[in-house]
């Protein structure tokens, strides 16, 4: 097809050539998604979580990684660790772009820095630094807190570190939608490129926020598994779904015009088509029923892709395994697609990466466009009994092979603020 | 000079901030071991924790080297 629609110009025909992520499914982009294909959930029981005595202790961790080794000295003690993830993934996002040289793994070198901006989703930030730093404020009073707390808890400074070991001059924004930031952060990120503002945008989404105090809240809500068992928690779709498994990780896609891209010998991965955004107006944490919001978005990306909703055949579902999500996320599906929701294959990956919050909507924006490129789309794991409530073709057991031109993914934070992208073939 | 002293700093500088041992020397600026001055108000909170001994802004003024940082900690515990 096409990726040019009739009413855009060449500065919106924005595309990915590089991509990175770190993911309970695996270390980087590859690893995750054999993971995800594999259908094998990632969570598993937080040895960390139970001995601080949270409520519960079943987490999706990220692979673990030494970050003085691979970051640099210091990089530890001197930054979040949401920070070496975003870090992390940006390496391998730029080393598939092409945009770095063989001295350094980080600095671009083959655009001008300059026109290279950073738009980075999180919607904890430095969750990590804050729980302990607060402890010691607690424990030992105000002369003892770390003078490190401001510049490693900030939400800011994964796209700012970014910008320091890539030397991205360009725009440096970070962007809260809470779970649908990483996909509102490349939206901006092609708006960017869209409007002459930057040429080259490193844009996706992290969060590190796997804390006693972030699990405890969220047990309040009633809004995390309290399965006992970890291999079945994460279980989106299902009728016995009780809730998300938290997560971290990061994805990173490098954003550039197609000229640009093309101008400097680069190939195309596949086109950010359609990007859409709306908020629920309704509720600070729950979706309305009939998924309002999430339509609004979808139809939105669909309508700026300059498709229509049957050229969409799969979706990758925000579905966080929460009863009221996936419901909603089924109504709004069927209020967009109308008929042709029966031609779309969904799945939610969640069910092997746990729900990434802040991260989320980049690394399923990256396997959404893994599925496109390879027709492949993985399976919802431990989806055992769909909820007879929810009318949808959803992919379970085994990948399914089909022909895909354009594939949607979805994020609905709290706060009511959606996100939904539309990709298609390079 | 302590040599105690000196090896407690690089004990807190290899273990706590990754600096190589052999590059702590009394002669060796804070800067060239790649600490800024957040980095040292935090060096400051673990030495308090090992010695007990709090450098505060004041005695900060004019620390340049690890050994500037040991002879003010040894006036301080005098």
């Amino acid at each position: 097809m096409s990726p040019a629609g009739g009413t855009r110009g060449g500065d919106r025909d924005v595309v990915v050539t590089g991509m990175g992520a770190i993911t309970p499914a695996g270390r980087g982009v590859a690893a995750t998604w054999e993971g995800v294909l594999a259908g094998r959930t990632a969570a598993a029981r937080d040895e960390r979580l139970a001995a601080a005595g949270a409520p519960v202790a079943i987490s999706c961790r990220a692979p673990s990684f030494d970050a003085d080794a691979e970051l640099g000295r210091g990089t530890t003690r001197r930054l979040d660790r949401f920070t070496h993830l975003a870090l992390l993934a940006t390496r391998e996002a730029l080393a598939q772009a092409g945009l770095v040289g063989a001295d350094d793994p980080d600095v671009v070198t083959a655009t001008d820095p300059d026109r290279v901006g950073v738009v980075m989703g999180s919607g904890i930030g430095g969750g990590e630094t804050w729980e302990s730093e607060y402890a010691r404020l607690a424990a030992e009073g105000p002369s003892r807190v770390s003078p490190l707390f401001v510049p490693r808890m900030l939400s800011n400074t994964a796209a700012g570190t970014m910008a320091i070991r890539t030397h991205a001059r360009g725009p440096n924004l970070t962007v809260n939608t809470a779970c649908a930031a990483g996909a509102s952060a490349i939206h901006v990120g092609r708006d960017l490129i869209a409007s002459g503002t930057a040429d080259v945008v490193l844009a996706g989404g992290v969060e590190a926020g796997i804390t006693v105090i972030a699990m405890s809240a969220f047990a309040q809500m009633g809004a995390l598994s309290t399965n006992p068992d970890p291999s079945t928690a994460s279980r989106p779709f299902d009728v016995d779904r009780d809730g998300f498994v938290m997560g971290e990780g990061a994805g990173v896609l490098v954003l550039e015009s197609r000229a640009h891209a093309a101008a400097r010998g680069a190939a195309p991965l596949f086109v950010v088509a359609g990007c859409g955004a709306s908020a629920d107006a309704h509720h600070a944490t729950a979706p309305p029923e009939d998924g309002a919001g999430a339509v609004l978005a979808m139809r939105r990306a669909i309508e700026d892709a300059g498709l229509s909703p049957a050229d969409i055949g799969h979706h990758n579902a925000h579905g966080t395994s929460t009863p009221l999500n996936d419901a909603a996320e089924a109504r709004a599906l069927h209020a967009v697609f109308g008929s042709d929701v029966d031609r779309l294959a969904v799945t939610s990956t969640k069910g092997v990466t746990g729900h990434l919050l802040g991260a989320a909507g980049a690394v399923e924006a990256i396997l959404a466009a893994m599925a496109l490129r390879e027709g492949r789309v993985p399976p919802t794991a431990n989806l055992a009994t769909q909820d007879p409530d929810i009318h949808l073709d959803v992919v379970a057991g085994a990948p399914r092979e089909v022909g895909l031109r354009a594939v949607i993914s979805a994020s609905m934070g709290f706060g009511g603020q959606n996100a939904a992208l539309v990709l298609t073939a390079a | 000079m302590s040599d105690d002293l000196l090896e407690t700093f690089r004990t807190i500088l290899a273990g706590e901030f990754s600096v190589p041992a052999d590059e702590v020397t009394a002669d060796a600026t804070f800067e060239a071991l790649g600490l800024d001055s957040l980095d040292v108000v935090e060096l400051t909170l673990v030495l308090e924790d090992r010695v007990g001994v709090k450098l505060g802004d004041e005695d900060l003024e004019g620390v340049r080297t690890v050994g500037d940082a040991v002879a003010k900690v040894r006036e301080r515990q005098a």
